[in-house]
């Protein structure tokens, strides 16, 4: 494997992890208040929410594309702060993978959250737990297996993307090139023996990430401590 | 500490349900809160638990609020000073027994009642459960648990959302021993919502009967059973009564029943000169019109028919009788269920001298007020 292809995967592993990090943070509260609210808003919001899972990628990527460039009012703002570019760049990428893996962070721990259910809950504050206590100590507890579920499926997504980094951050070598992209450009020149390599890690990868997640969920049933 | 009552004066509607009330309840004692399901006992419960945030009114512990609509005052559940105990234990799943209760004792004040965890584990048996899984335990022993978890949050109040309902029948006596043992160990004062009467007969000191969401009685013990209750089919009668001796040969204790002796199986616990509570169900009470000679049945009672109620298409009437007794106390009332073609046979009409015999009788705890 080239350099190239090196720093295509860590950028990839880089971009993933990230974006996992940065969605448990976003995706948790919004998850919960989902699952908690009894507000109109809800179903507006689970829309948005699952928007990604229907769009084509493309789509996405163009309405991205718009938003973040110099020329709209947040790249612009961006761009006078930073002195950057948001578009091809990992900044840019970072907040089009969090857009676009976002149902695959909240569907899981929304339904985690609401099969917790509200007795729990109360039970943990008629014992004196504060609300954050309580999500802390009973309500994320319960939820392990989703909130597993949650980052992988994040984590692996974000791996597999394709069309809105195309879209969003083109193809620059050690700064937005990806592994999809990688091969989709090995595969293009004819390099069929590179595309095989790359793809091959991405297979395993894949598979073995899943393969774990599916044993540990079944050996994750409430520990006790 | 040292609030004279707890004055809960809440609206609530949701739907077609609404709950009205404004009652004090005593800092002290058991106050059973009765009443058919869809009466609106849990959601008092809950309203003065916090956990309904729907409840508009006003609710204090003493000169302390909890809920004020009108000043925009809501003390959320966890900064309540109560404890609440769910019908249905409500253990976390991800914890140990151990770890359940240590989750509440964790979170309890220091200051305050002090329970310990080792005086919650004895009183309530734990030993033994501790590094159990909750989801292994039965449910006598979840609501155990349950009972110690909520005893370790170091409460002013202790609510009980019927702590008996899930349970089966053999395992609900000792359920409710363990109750009263911690209300009489430890002082606390408590809050029990049923829908038996049994339950409530047998521990409160003061009775709140609610029906359609707005109270229908509230009084001492003494006063709301003296009539007795009727149920569909399950009435039942309440007598206070006095330990006169105790034979420790026949294992029996003889009870003083206004002025007259029945004898009852001896529990160790009994001793001469305590008040105790009975419990007779009105089918377990037969009537005579002359003192039956040679039967099984040793406790017999006299007395006087007050009433006669005849069931329509049914083949039972239910006969009130008020017990002899000195002159100058008021009469406990007795309710004996035969059937209608015994009391035509006996011809047993109002003022009517009987003898009531009675097959069996519940015996509980200390009457706390005559």
């Amino acid at each position: 494997m080239n350099s190239a292809d090196l720093s295509a995967l860590g950028l990839t592993f880089r971009l993933a992890a990230t974006t996992t990090v940065v969605l448990f943070l976003l995706g948790t509260p919004l998850a919960w208040w989902l699952s908690t609210t009894r507000s109109r808003l809800r179903p507006v919001i689970e829309a948005l929410t699952a928007l990604p899972l229907v769009l084509p990628p493309t789509v996405l990527g163009f309405y991205l594309l718009l938003l973040l460039s110099p020329r709209s009012p947040l790249g612009g703002f961006w761009l006078e702060l930073t002195d950057a570019s948001l578009t091809f760049s990992f900044s840019g990428l970072l907040i089009a993978s969090v857009l676009y893996s976002l149902p695959f962070m909240v569907q899981p721990l929304q339904a985690a959250f609401e099969a917790v259910g509200r007795a729990p809950m109360e039970a943990a504050a008629t014992l004196r737990a504060a609300p954050l206590d309580a999500f802390f100590s009973v309500a994320l507890p319960l939820s392990l297996r989703g909130v597993l579920t949650a980052g992988v499926l994040t984590f692996a997504h974000t791996v597999g993307e394709f069309g809105v980094v195309l879209m969003v951050g083109g193809n620059i070598p050690g700064r937005t090139r990806v592994i999809s992209i990688a091969v989709y450009e090995h595969v293009e020149t004819l390099r069929y023996a590179d595309a095989h390599r790359l793809s091959a890690v991405l297979l395993v990868f894949s598979f073995s990430v899943l393969f774990a997640v599916y044993t540990l969920n079944r050996k994750l049933p409430l520990n006790v401590r | 500490m040292c609030a004279d009552s707890l004055h809960v004066d809440v609206e609530l509607r949701f739907g077609s349900f609404s709950l009205r009330l404004d009652e004090h309840f005593p800092t002290e004692g058991i106050t059973g809160i009765w009443g058919p399901s869809g009466s609106g006992k849990s959601s008092l419960l809950r309203s003065i638990s916090g956990l309904e945030r729907r409840a508009r009114g006003r609710i204090a512990w003493g000169d302390e609020l909890w809920l004020d609509s009108a000043s925009r005052i809501f003390v959320p559940a966890h900064r309540r000073d109560v404890a609440y105990m769910f019908q249905d234990a409500r253990l976390f799943p991800h914890l140990s027994v151990e770890g359940n209760l240590r989750f509440a004792e964790r979170r309890a004040p220091s200051k305050g009642r002090s329970i310990s965890f080792e005086d919650a584990v004895e009183a309530l048996e734990l030993g033994p459960l501790l590094s159990r899984r909750t989801t292994d335990l039965s449910g006598g022993e979840q609501q155990r648990v349950s009972l110690g978890r909520t005893l370790l949050t170091r409460p002013r109040l202790l609510l009980l959302d019927e702590p008996l309902a899930a349970l089966d029948s053999s395992r609900r006596f000792e359920i409710l021993r363990f109750i009263e043992a911690l209300h009489a160990g430890f002082g606390l004062p408590m809050l029990y919502v049923s829908h038996s009467f049994e339950e409530i007969a047998l521990l409160a000191d003061e009775v709140l009967e609610l029906e359609a969401g707005a109270v229908r009685s509230h009084g001492t013990a003494a006063v709301s059973f003296a009539g007795g209750a009727r149920l569909q089919d399950a009435s039942l009668s309440v007598l206070a009564a006095e330990v006169s001796r105790v034979d420790a040969r026949w294992h029996l204790a003889w009870l003083e029943v206004a002025g007259q002796e029945i004898s009852v199986p001896h529990p160790a616990s009994f001793q001469e000169g305590d008040g105790v509570r009975l419990l007779v169900r009105a089918r377990d009470v037969s009537l005579a019109t002359s003192r039956p000679v040679e039967v099984s049945i040793r406790n017999v009672l006299t007395g006087r028919v007050r009433s006669v109620e005849e069931e329509q298409d049914s083949a039972f009437a239910e006969v009130t009788v008020a017990l002899d007794g000195p002159s100058d106390a008021p009469r406990p009332l007795l309710r004996a269920r035969i059937t209608r073609a015994s009391l035509h046979e006996l011809e047993l009409e109002e003022g009517h001298e009987v003898y009531c015999l009675l097959k069996t009788v519940s015996v509980d705890r200390a009457l706390a007020h005559g």
